[in-house]
């Protein structure tokens, strides 16, 4: 299953910006994180399709899927 | 219609510059004339198809209903320090009509590189005292209701039941989940923002939709995490870019009569510069 990975700000940092990445069987968005060696505490928002989802999304073939750093400040 | 207002018409349509648009002079000697509020001569303006000179720029943008929307309006910002100064500013610009400015901190001097209302005058100042006063000296027809405490007190959570709508501008991620749990709970829409260093967001927040605690989802509550803006701060550019894109959200919500009832934001990174949005 292929899936496009973007990431944003500091996240591309020793990574990319866009990415078409392969998986074999079921795979969520928090296993794409783990994979990504990204700390989950640094993860804010997660959109895939431009639809704002969380962790336990199950990607599917030709999902779009990007992860942003977590904001605080204000 | 009583008689007194049928002659406060008649004495602004005189004063009237062309053709329909009142000036500020005009609603001074009103007001001194038949002892209203500059409010309430806004009403009236509005309602006898006259228009605010200040409001000239915008008229064709909003026109005369939609700047009576907004002088009806009641909006609500809980923090008043780099994206409050700033989205309080416009929406006293923007005229509308009544304001509770939430925030129970004091300007500090390292406010002063981002917070608009940060001076070196008003330094150790109430923040959201400090927003009362701008207020008055840019658009005396907006009536500014300061609380110099949580938006947690009794009184916070009391004036907040009135709103039409709240922005969020504070600077702590549980804090934020707080906010977003009151806001539901009051069946209240509410405009995220938030943030750190060259990035920044922002969020529409229907009631009950659940959408902070999915932004802040694996946010440690004793952590006091914030981000990256603990570790890399803020800077005036980032801070101002949110800020109005929290105001654009909140007039087209204001203005939107068919509300939304999912949520809708973006992210913005300034560097590159790029702007991705998502709903």
């Amino acid at each position: 299953m292929r899936v496009t990975i973007k990431l944003f700000a500091d996240f591309r940092q020793g990574r990319f910006a866009s990415r078409v990445c392969e998986f074999v069987g079921k795979v969520s968005i928090l296993r794409v994180v783990q994979e990504l060696g990204i700390p989950l505490a640094e993860v804010g928002i997660l959109i895939c399709n431009g639809r704002h989802v969380d962790f336990d999304t199950e990607l599917v073939e030709g999902d779009i899927c990007s992860l942003f750093p977590k904001v605080g400040g204000g | 219609m009583r008689h007194s207002d049928t002659l406060l018409v008649a004495f602004l349509k005189a004063a009237a510059v062309e053709d329909d648009l009142i000036p500020l002079s005009a609603y001074e000697e009103a007001a001194q004339k038949f002892a209203v509020t500059f409010k309430e001569i806004e009403t009236i303006v509005l309602e006898n198809g006259l228009f605010p000179l200040r409001y000239l720029r915008q008229r064709k943008l909003l026109a005369i209903w939609g700047q009576q929307r907004l002088l009806q309006s009641r909006v609500a910002v809980i923090g008043c320090g780099g994206l409050g100064g700033s989205i309080v500013e416009m929406l006293v610009r923007l005229g509308v009509g009544n304001l509770l400015v939430v925030d129970p901190d004091f300007f500090v001097e390292s406010n002063l590189n981002r917070q608009l209302l940060a001076t070196t005058a008003t330094l150790g100042r109430y923040k959201a005292e400090v927003a009362s006063e701008r207020c008055a000296i840019i658009n005396p027809m907006v009536t500014l209701e300061a609380l110099n405490q949580s938006f947690q007190s009794e009184n916070g959570i009391q004036s907040l039941a009135s709103c039409d709508l709240v922005f969020d501008a504070l600077d702590s991620i549980p804090l934020r989940l707080e906010l977003a749990e009151i806001c539901s709970s009051l069946d209240l829409f509410l405009i995220h923002g938030a943030v750190a260093g060259w990035y920044g967001q922002t969020a529409l927040v229907p009631p009950a939709s659940g959408t902070m605690a999915r932004i802040y989802q694996r946010t440690e509550p004793e952590s006091q995490a914030d981000g990256f803006e603990g570790s890399i701060g803020n800077l005036s550019p980032t801070v101002n870019v949110i800020a109005a894109l929290q105001v654009a959200a909140g007039l087209s919500h204001l203005l939107d009569g068919e509300q939304k009832s999912s949520s809708a934001g973006c992210f913005v990174d300034l560097l590159i510069p790029e702007l991705e949005s998502w709903s």
